[in-house]
């Protein structure tokens, strides 16, 4: 990279490109070829730089300068402007929410302050789909050091010593889980890398997938070293094609290069890789149901044990891994079990990557140390909440989180906190939540979610999700009794209690922890038919205020079902038990004589 | 040896155990509704999926389920605290909130698992009401899936997979839609369903049932114009019984007959003697194929037994290349059938229009075997009704008759005479011992010292003799179950046959364990009793061989001339048809 005066390295992640990042980058480099710049300035595709909020990213290197909403017409002001002249393009920078101020390069900007990248650490620097680049930064050097330096029970060691966790849900120790796995002989063993990543608004893995595909197909092969597994494979959702394809040029890079294959660098060692593509289920990204579902049976969990290191994929000893898991390993090889067990909390080591969204002003992709605050989180990364608004609760762990409050802001996040204050790590959802939010009908949305994708085959996740999500919406309706709290709190501890995989046994997360935290709310719409928040379309009240109301009709000649009646130049009323709660007369009335209760 | 601790009862069971059978052990009998375990048949249904047997284990986060979770050392297991009742509760009243409560007026009705579940623990209203996930009804010859009743206990999808390794039903769809279907979510009639009604037999509630065909029985019986007559398998008459409360095992021959006759059929006559006629057939058909074998000439061995119907549907549906191997004797069934309308039609002079042929099998894929239309005449079936066991126990408690204190009765003549080579066509290895009997006696031209052919009996899914017909060493193999079918039959493929005949049934055991059986709830000693039984009633006859029997010698004589002739072809034999599945993806 050395060569060139500039590199624009242009985010060419799925949010990126589907905002035309693409042709950003083509205009680029048509712009730079009509100024004869091609030889001294480079244009990378780049994986994600997490800062989706201000998509699509143009980062200057070596300035760091950051272009935020980058269209494809402004590629010419950054070539002759920036790259020309020198002088940044001012409208292109970003502009911190809080201080109101423009911020020149990465460096400075809060997003990036507080994140410590090792998971991520390539995404935004490299072209994925140049494994030379990968190369350059040190891919493929563990796996070289493990294969010429390490016996398989070594890298076993190093990774039980960093203490790394397995980043998607369960936190299991992962060099304890390929312990296990190479203790269990057989003729077959597998390295199965789960990138079924389910969690809706998660997309740490795809991001990986998409920007630093090596780094997966190098752990793999390490894990395999370690097992004694000569085939890995990547079970992927179809609805992710970019990494896909990604991943289908590394694995062809990489077999070129011999780095995958027979005889890897001379070594004897052999382990190829290849690609399953799941149907979207999220129960499978659960591994037992994801290796059902690789022997092409429907995809549904089964009892453990037997574990899939001793009995997985086509029955043999399988170890299964997430990516964020998988894109650990080669630093830790690397650097050692000491540096990356110096990063983190007691019993969680190292970073973890979360997906910020909701009511937050940077929106994207992030990875901080363990024991980081939410408030660090959500404040400082995440530029606190939209508007102005007022935080109120912060779910994490995807759609079977809880959802935390004010009074856990400062918890440093970890697995054993987060499992502690009645939530989990999850994958690493991280969803913010303002005043407007309403908690119950949070509860019901993450349940509509686990009662669609819950597989069915155990009774309390299938039926008792079910009419989990029933009582919710009973109470959003204002027809719920305290009878049915009391009965909704005992179902969803008998999901949890009985439930056969983890998706049954943490789908009432949502619902336990905004009960617990917010009880009073829950109360509001069963004793007094309320939504504080104002978000239960059953139990608005659209009302006329006799004394704003001029009379004039047009609220009563918007309203579709003729509830709204009134004498010409008198005050009109609305007929609650007709009203449909379409809010046609709020928006027709000029006098702002119609309020919603 | 594992010790482990249950309830504060020491116990020590075998490492591998669950706690299941652990608890068993010390008299704590932890409810189970999706479990079923028949071991010596290799039947096993455990998805751990209905939840209704979690125990507490100490050190455990969550609620273990007893039927899938295996001792270890020092294990402290509460099957009883408050947690687990309320838990297994809970899950009880989300099952049943998801049933129809229509248990009045369903087929299962005091034989459904869920019910007596429910009555055991307890349930007497259900806090957790919603709406009921429904799905169409699906209608086949033999068997009703109503799916709206479906438990997803995922039991006929064991038996369907990996017993019978049919492959129609499994489990589709997601959540509260997740139902048991066939592939694509056609109509069973449509699918690789045999109508073994293996599914229909483990099924715990009234989702999967049978046709029921009593009403128009009871309707022909009632009509003046018509003489009806019936004919009983083998099989029923060692498990009625027990639709009476009766002990598995118990032989109701004579009851049943006089249970029949009283019920008003013009004509009690028995299977059995079909079964005789069969191995006249059938015998000769065999020792037709291994002479010209001997002879170098061309044939097709190994023959195979054809009895079966959904043996028949399974090879024509899976095996299309392999029709040409069976014998072309038809089933007992349907030979009775033929020979009703025909021989004795016109011995008493009635019309085959007006004689109404009512079969009692164990069996629901016979319900669709008698409308096969090669088994018609005109449109006139050969067999007009196929009743199963269960439904022949109902039809006798509508008519009042207090069954176990019927005196016992005879079989009508001419077509109720058997020979106990006859009534062994209900067991696994029965029907291969029977054709033994006959074709060694034809070919060596010698008398059995014994009939007793021990080495092909037993319960063993495949089993193979060699049976020294006076020098010739005649290879036998024999399968019972379909999955055992198919192992055989690809061995075939792969050109490693060694025999020169085999049986095959379809269902578990044999017809005893057929799907219209009376319910066995998973007990495979009930089925052990039922084979006892059959080879009882054989042994106390006087007659055990096919060919002596001398109403078949009479028919011979009368009317069909000799085995294999023209008209025995005509009347008692078929033919099979490439009826494979193919699905054509729309795209």
């Amino acid at each position: 990279m050395a060569d060139y005066k500039f590199h624009l390295l242009v985010c060419g992640g799925t949010g990126c490109h589907a905002s035309n990042s693409d042709v950003l980058a083509e205009n680029l480099k048509a712009e730079l070829a009509e100024h004869k710049l091609s030889e001294e300035v480079q244009v990378v595709s780049t994986g994600c730089f997490g800062f989706c909020e201000k998509g699509p990213i143009v980062k200057v290197v070596p300035d760091n300068t950051f272009y935020t909403q980058v269209a494809p017409d402004d590629a010419r002001d950054i070539v002759e402007e920036h790259v020309i002249k020198g002088r940044k393009v001012e409208r292109l920078l970003y502009v911190d929410p809080n201080k109101k101020e423009q911020i020149g390069d990465s460096k400075h900007m809060d997003f990036y302050k507080k994140q410590l990248r090792i998971a991520l650490r390539n995404c935004g620097f490299i072209n994925p789909e140049n494994i030379d680049e990968a190369i350059a930064r040190d891919s493929y050097a563990a796996m070289a050091k493990v294969l010429s330096e390490m016996t398989p029970k070594d890298v076993i060691q190093v990774i039980k010593e960093s203490g790394l966790r397995g980043r998607g849900g369960g936190g299991f120790p992962t060099g304890l889980k390929w312990e296990i796995a190479a203790n269990n002989e057989a003729d077959q063993k597998y390295v199965v890398c789960n990138a079924d990543e389910g969690d809706p608004g998660a997309f740490m893995d795809r991001s990986i997938l998409e920007g630093d595909p090596h780094t997966v197909l190098e752990a793999m092969a390490i894990c395999g070293y370690s097992m004694g597994a000569d085939k890995g494979v990547i079970y992927i959702r179809a609805e992710y094609p970019l990494a896909i394809h990604r991943l289908k040029v590394a694995l062809k890079q990489a077999r070129e290069y011999g780095l995958l294959g027979t005889n890897i660098m001379d070594t004897g060692f052999n382990h190829d890789i290849e690609l399953r593509y799941g149907a979207g289920a999220f129960v499978c990204g659960e591994e037992t149901a994801l290796i059902r579902s690789m022997e092409g049976k429907r995809g549904e969990p089964t009892s453990k044990p037997p574990f899939p290191a001793q009995e997985g994929f086509n029955k043999k000893p399988t170890n299964v891994n997430n990516v964020e898991t998988f894109a650990n390993i080669p630093p830790i090889i690397l650097k050692g079990s000491d540096w990356f067990s110096s990063i983190g909390s007691e019993k969680s080591k190292g970073t973890k990557v979360f997906a910020l969204a909701g009511k937050i002003n940077n929106v994207g992709l992030i990875e901080v140390p363990m024991g980081t605050t939410l408030r660090e989180v959500i404040y400082e990364i995440g530029g606190g909440i939209k508007d102005g608004k007022k935080f109120k609760a912060v779910q994490t762990g995807g759609p079977s989180g809880g959802c935390l409050t004010e009074k856990h802001l400062d918890t440093p996040i970890d697995f054993d906190n987060l499992l502690a204050v009645g939530s989990m790590m999850g994958s690493g959802g991280m969803i913010v939540m303002d005043e407007d939010d309403c908690m119950v009908s949070v509860a019901k949305f993450f349940l509509e979610f686990t009662v669609e994708e819950s597989c069915g085959k155990c009774a309390p996740c299938r039926i008792g999700n079910k009419r989990l999500h029933e009582l919710l919406v009973k109470i959003t309706e204002g027809k719920a009794t305290k009878k049915d709290i009391r009965n909704m709190r005992n179902l969803c501890h008998v999901i949890k209690d009985t439930s056969l995989c983890g998706l049954g046994q943490t789908s009432p997360n949502p619902v336990l922890s905004t009960l617990e935290n917010f009880y009073d709310e829950y109360m509001e719409h069963v004793e007094n038919h309320n939504c504080p928040a104002g978000q239960c379309k059953a139990l608005m009240r659209y009302y006329v205020l006799p004394d704003k109301c001029i009379g004039c009709g047009a609220c009563a000649r918007a309203c579709p079902v003729g509830a709204i009646s009134g004498e010409r130049k008198k005050e009109h009323v609305i007929d609650q038990h007709l009203c449909i709660k379409c809010g046609a007369c709020l928006e027709k009335c000029k006098f702002d004589s119609i309020i919603v209760k | 040896m594992v010790k482990l601790t249950i309830d504060g009862k020491a116990v020590e069971v075998e490492a591998g155990s669950t706690i299941l059978d652990a608890a068993k052990k010390v008299g704590i009998n932890i409810p189970t509704l999706c479990h079923m375990e028949m071991k010596d048949m290799c039947i096993e249904n455990k998805p751990a999926g209905c939840r209704i047997c979690v125990v507490e284990v100490e050190g455990r986060r969550n609620l273990a389920p007893s039927c899938a979770t295996a001792v270890s050392e020092g294990m402290v297991v509460k099957t009883n605290t408050i947690r687990v009742l309320n838990a297994r509760r809970v899950v009880m009243e989300l099952i049943l909130s998801d049933h129809p409560a229509d248990c009045l007026v369903c087929a299962k009705n005091g034989n459904c698992d869920l019910q007596s579940m429910a009555q055991r623990l307890d349930v007497t209203e259900i806090r957790y009401a919603g709406v009921q996930s429904t799905y169409r009804e699906d209608f086949s010859p033999s068997i009703i899936r109503d799916m709206d009743k479906c438990i997803m206990c995922r039991r006929c999808e064991t038996m369907c997979n990996e017993v019978q390794t049919v492959g129609a039903l499994s489990g589709v769809n997601r959540g509260f839609e997740a139902v048991v279907a066939p592939a694509f979510e056609q109509d069973l009639e449509k699918s690789v369903c045999t109508y073994c009604g293996q599914c229909v037999a483990v099924c715990p509630t009234g989702a999967l049932t049978e046709v029921n065909n009593t009403n128009r029985v009871i309707a022909a019986l009632a009509n003046p114009k018509k003489k009806v007559v019936v004919q009983v398998a083998p099989a029923v008459r060692a498990a009625l019984g027990e639709e009476f409360g009766l002990e598995p095992g118990t032989l109701v021959t004579g009851k049943m007959v006089a249970a029949l006759r009283n019920l008003g059929f013009d004509s009690v006559f028995d299977t059995d003697f079909a079964a005789d006629l069969t191995i006249m057939e059938e015998g000769t058909e065999l020792l037709d194929r291994l002479t010209k074998h001997l002879n170098g000439e061309k044939t097709h061995l190994p023959i195979l037994t054809s009895c079966c119907p959904a043996w028949v549907n399974f090879f024509e549906k899976q095996f299309p290349e392999f029709k040409d191997i069976p014998s072309t004797a038809r089933s007992p069934q349907q030979m009775f059938g033929s020979i009703a309308k025909t021989y004795y039609a016109d011995k008493i002079g009635v019309d085959r229009s007006d004689l109404i042929v009512v079969s009692i099998m164990p069996c629901l894929a016979k319900k669709y075997e008698c409308q096969r239309d090669e088994f018609k005449v005109e449109g006139n079936p050969d067999v007009d009704f196929a009743l199963t066991t269960r439904e022949l126990g109902g039809l006798i408690k509508r008519a009042n008759i207090d069954f176990n204190s019927l005196a016992d009765e005879d079989f009508d003549k001419p077509l109720g005479e058997s020979t106990g080579a006859g009534v062994i066509f209900g067991v696994t290895g029965g029907v291969i011992e029977a054709a033994v009997r006959t074709a060694y006696e034809v070919y060596t031209k010698k008398t059995l010292k014994s009939v007793d052919f021990t080495e092909l009996r037993g319960m063993e899914g495949i089993r193979h003799a060699t049976v020294d017909f006076d020098g010739l060493e005649l290879n036998i193999g024999i399968a019972h179950g379909l999955g055992n079918a198919r192992e055989l039959l690809e061995s075939i493929r792969r050109g490693e046959n060694k025999f020169h005949a085999i049986e095959i049934m379809s269902c578990p055991g044999g017809c005893i364990g057929g799907g219209g059986q009376p319910w066995h709830h998973g007990k495979q000693d009930v089925l052990k009793a039922r084979a006892k039984a059959i080879y009882a009633e054989d042994v106390g006859k006087t007659i055990r061989k096919s060919h002596e029997n001398p109403y078949i010698i009479k028919l011979y004589e009368e009317f069909l001339g000799q085995p294999m002739s023209d008209k025995a072809h005509h009347l008692l034999h078929t033919n099979y048809f490439d009826r494979e599945v193919k699905f054509e993806v729309k795209k």
